[in-house]
Formats: C-alpha cells, structure tokens, sequence
C-alpha cells in the first residue's frame, strides 16, 4: 500500500464499451429503424407531416413514461397512469362544462374562455397528483407491494370515473382548449408536442441534476441505507408517486385537447405502453438506474416501428409482436449487464 | 493518558431473560485502534449498538468527552462525531463511490442553483478523490457504480465514508469477515490510515491475530461483562482465548 497515486475520475476504454453495448444499444435500434424506413420509402416516411404525426402520437405517452420512469427507478411500478389520467380528464371536462353552464349531454364545443380551462387544467394536475400521492402513501406507510397498490387504484380510478361520468365519454370540450392546445402549433410546432417536450425536459432535469432526483436514484438502489443516509425515505416515495400522477393529469389534459372528448376506454394498455418504454430505455427493473432520455428513445420505438410497417404495407398486427420480442431483450440485456457488473 | 474520547460505564441490557450485558465498561482514547472482542453472545452486537446510539441500556452511563449523553438514534451518535460501518455496509450499490460518500449529505451548487436543488457534482468529485487518497483507497474508476467493486473495494468506500462524517469515532463491526488475505489487509491498512488522519477507530472481530495486529488496545467482552483490558503490544493469541473464556487475563492495564 505505498501507492497513492489518486484515482483518475474517467472511465476505462473496456467500461465504456461496456456502456454502449448494453446501455446503448436501443438508441441504435432507433437510429437503425428510421435509417432503413427512410432508404425504404424517403417520401412517405421523411415526409413533415409524418413526422409531425409521430411526434404528436408520442406526446401523451413520453409524458406518462417520463412519470414512470421515476417510479421505476425507486424499484416500484405504476399501473395506475392510465385509470388516472382517465378519472381526471373526466373530473376536468366535467368542471368545465358546469362552470361555462351546459347541458352534460352537449356535443361538440363550448365557448369556456381561458379562465374556466384553467380552472379545468388545474383541476386535472390535481386530481392526478392526489391519486399519486394516494398510490405513494400506500405504499411509503403500509409496505403492501407497488403492484398490488396501483393495480387497486387503477381500478378505483377508472371505476371512479365510469361512477363520475355515468359510463359515457364527456363529449363537449372548449373550443379554445381543443383548436389552441389540441390542434394548436407554436412556431410550426403543435402545441402539444412541446408541452411533451417541455415536461420531458423538466423532469430529465430534476432527476439527473438535483438532489432530490439523487435521492431518487438512492431509495431504488438500497432504501434501507438511504435511510440510514439520513434521507427521508417515505416522503421521497410518497413525492415520486405524486409526480407520476401529476404526469398524468397533464396527460389527460393533452388528452382532452386532443380528442376533443375524454376517452374513458382507451387508456387501458398506457400502463403496459409505458412500462416497457421505460424499460426499452434502460431503466432497470430492480430500481436505482434508469435515464429519462433513454426512456424517451423507449416511447418512439414502436411508434416508429408501426408507422414503417403500415408504411411499408406490412401487417401493422407484425408490429406487437415485435414489439413483444424487443422487451423480452431488453429485460435480459438488462440482466446480463448486472451479472456482468457483479463480476467486476 | 487524557480524558476518553468515549466512555460507557456499567452498561446493561436485558431482553426478556436475557442479561445480555451486565456492567460492561468501555473506552476510547483519541487517536487509537481499540479492538472490542468476546466470543458468541458476550454481548459484544448488543455494546456497539448502544455506543452507536442503536439501541439504548437500562443502565450505565455514556459520556462523550466527559459530557455524559443519551442517544436516542444512529443520527443523534453521528451528530456527535460517531460512526458505525455495519457488516451489510449500508451502501447504495447502483451509486458511485462519490455519490455514496456524500449520500444525505450531499453538496450544493452555490447561489440560487442551489437552492433550487441542483447538485454540486464535481466539488463532491474532487473532494472524495481526495479523501480516498488520503485513506489509500484505490478505486479503478470514479464514475463506475459500487456494485462493480469488489467486497474489499466496497467495505474501503463505505470505511471512508464514515471516516468522513465521523470526526471522533468510526465503528467497524467485523469489517474483514467476508474478505479475503489482501483485501483483509488493505481494510486493516485503512483502519490505521483512519487513526492516523485522528479518528479513532473501534474494531469488533473474531480474528485474534488480526486484532493483535492492528489494535493498539484490547477489550474482552465475557457474558456481559468488560474482563480485560489489554494492551495489544503486551498480549498474546493465549491471552485474549484465556481472558474470553475464563475471564482471568494475565494482567490487567488502567
């Protein structure tokens, strides 16, 4: 033990490989896929408006997924997003129509100003958080297993919301909300792409550079320790949950905007969507490693992959099984990467 | 010598029917390796738990540097300057070395960055490659996670944490029992880099040559009872096994 000499703070050539074989191996998958559509068929495939299109059906998802992510970086899961962003895109159009004095039956648009879609906004974001929260305390103060705890809330909220809207879709969204925010653009960008981007962006930011998305990392990788680290192990839970239900009230939101109606029937595979996004993207399912980049290049795979299959003529049915056998690798990737570390 | 940095006096402590400790009395000087030894169930698991603020006694005092204290939790020990380093480390294995020594601790960018949260990612860099200079411990790399090192690798980072933190007084229970010859000697080199830097250490082990080796002082734990007090210069392998299982050392100092 007489050398000293400090450690260098870089990664070995061998680690580095490492790093880009298993870590970024789904980043190349992207890349490889526009590569071979955009050879195949540059017109359709290159085309703006395709791409505008692929970005806007990734809008929703990249927003719910970035919420998944943190949960599934503290080594839970939320089965929840998609019941919750139903239950509240129903409580906000419901508000909304009684605030501008409609008929709950109405059709089409209403004429809410900004003030009422705010009030609508808000009480969407709230609503979702508060389910996190509820999904958070759960778990944080009675241990029951994340699974079980967000597969019962998953039900509560989409029974909750078939309760609140009697079974039928809210049909009539403000106007305002639907042409400036649904179909709305900003620069030549739809609207609700950049509110995907924004909140990707935002929540990259806080998981990777604070401290609070630290200890997010820390709770994942060994609770016990982070506790004993001194680090409020039960609030951060509590708080990381919040977030994923706060994604999905911003989804319902872009929802609402979108679809010009709430959509209580189709958000039952969003849970599914985004988990294996999240997983695509390299987040792992033991918890404490993950990136919200990588779960961005999760959520644009297979939207990616079926745009080029109805493209290219193929069968789009081709696309879930693909899809089904990209996971499957994904998760044994993962695997090997830690038996590989272990050895170390 | 001076005023103990640590000192338990008359510590008890039943569970049930149990006497798991029955006037054990123990103490740490500043700047030394005092090693606390005993065999199964003398109550040795029960004494750090009550000096690292774990698990309080029924009875008996505890004075850190002369002011007698009552710790109610681990944090309240740390807040005093003591440190434990348990077999199961405590580490977050999917962090970097840095990133655990700093873990609930961590540093801030300066100004409103800051407060906003955002992390001061290369002070916390720069200064744990000090610290592990300063303690010897070589780590490949920096930015690997420390479920890539191996079992003696991890037990230096979690030493250097504490060592870190722990301005008196670092724990170590059984620190070497998972390891093997070179990586036992390089912890072992660490825990005298850590007296050396002015932390006493506190080393609970089953290896006698070891704690001959290594501590500068040795306590034997005999069915709840402190029995010897040895210096380890003065001692021998045959010592430590009469004093452990007869209670009668040869000579007793202090």
């Amino acid at each position: 033990m007489t050398n000293e000499t400090a450690i260098a703070p870089t990664e070995t050539a061998e680690e580095k490989m490492l790093r880009l074989v298993t870590g970024g191996w789904t980043f190349f998958l992207l890349i490889a896929l526009v590569a071979v559509f955009l050879v195949l068929r540059p017109a359709q495939f290159g085309s703006a408006y395709n791409i505008q299109q692929l970005a806007i059906n990734a809008a929703i998802l990249l927003v719910l997924a970035t919420g998944q992510t943190y949960v599934i970086i503290t080594a839970g899961i939320d089965l929840s997003v998609g019941s919750v962003l139903v239950f509240a895109s129903v409580v906000s159009a419901k508000l909304m129509l009684m605030l501008s004095g409609v008929d709950g039956t109405t059709y089409g648009t209403t004429a809410a100003g900004w003030d009422i879609i705010a009030i609508g906004i808000a009480a969407a974001l709230v609503t979702g958080a508060v389910w996190g929260a509820l999904n958070g305390l759960l778990i944080a103060l009675t241990r029951i297993q994340p699974l079980i705890v967000t597969l019962g809330t998953m039900g509560m909220a989409l029974g909750g919301a078939q309760i609140l809207s009697g079974g039928v879709d809210v049909r009539a969204m403000p106007e305002l909300l639907v042409t400036q925010v649904g179909s709305g653009r900003f620069l030549g960008i739809p609207m609700l792409v950049i509110i995907a981007m924004v909140t990707v962006v935002l929540a990259g930011i806080v998981l990777h550079l604070t401290r609070f998305g630290l200890h997010v990392f820390a709770v994942g990788s060994n609770e016990e320790a982070s506790r004993r680290s001194g680090i409020p192990t039960r609030a951060r839970l509590i708080q990381v949950y919040a977030i994923s239900g706060l994604m999905a009230g911003i989804a319902a939101v872009m929802s609402n905007a979108r679809f010009s109606t709430t959509t209580i029937n189709g958000h039952a595979m969003d849970n599914l969507a985004t988990i294996s996004a999240v997983v695509l993207g390299g987040t792992s399912l033991f918890g404490g490693a993950g990136t919200v980049f990588g779960t961005v290049i999760g959520v644009f795979i297979p939207i990616i992959l079926l745009n080029g299959f109805v493209i290219l003529g193929i069968p789009p049915f081709w696309q879930t099984v693909a899809m089904g056998a990209v996971l499957i690798l994904a998760v044994w990737i993962d695997q090997l990467k830690r038996r590989l570390r272990k050895r170390g | 010598m001076n005023q103990p940095l640590l000192e338990a006096a008359g510590i008890s402590r039943t569970f049930g029917h149990v006497q798991a400790l029955n006037g054990a009395d123990f103490k740490v000087y500043p700047g030394e390796i005092v090693a606390l030894i005993g065999d199964n169930g003398a109550g040795k698991s029960t004494l750090v738990k009550i000096l690292s603020g774990a698990d309080r006694p029924d009875g008996g005092l505890l004075k850190v540097e002369g002011q007698e204290v009552r710790f109610t939790s681990p944090l309240e020990a740390q807040m005093n300057g003591i440190a434990t380093v348990y077999q199961d480390l405590a580490l977050a294995p999917d962090l970097t070395p840095a990133e655990n020594l700093f873990l609930g601790r961590e540093l801030m960018k300066p100004g409103i960055l800051g407060r906003l949260g955002f992390l001061n990612r290369k002070a916390m860099q720069a200064q744990s490659v000090k610290q592990f200079a300063m303690l010897g411990v070589q780590l490949k790399s920096q930015r690997v996670s420390i479920a890539s090192l191996s079992g003696g690798q991890r037990q230096s980072v979690a030493i250097a944490r504490a060592a870190m933190w722990a301005r008196k007084l670092v724990i170590l229970d059984e620190p070497t029992a998972a390891l093997g010859v070179v990586q036992t000697a390089r912890v072992l080199e660490l825990c005298k880099r850590v007296r050396d830097a002015g932390t006493s250490v506190v080393l609970i082990s089953h290896n006698m040559p070891q704690v001959l080796e290594v501590a500068d002082r040795i306590q034997v734990l005999r069915l709840g009872q402190t029995v010897a007090d040895l210096k380890s210069s003065e001692a021998s392998v045959d010592d430590l096994v009469r004093a452990m299982t007869s209670g009668q050392a040869k000579e007793v100092v202090r």
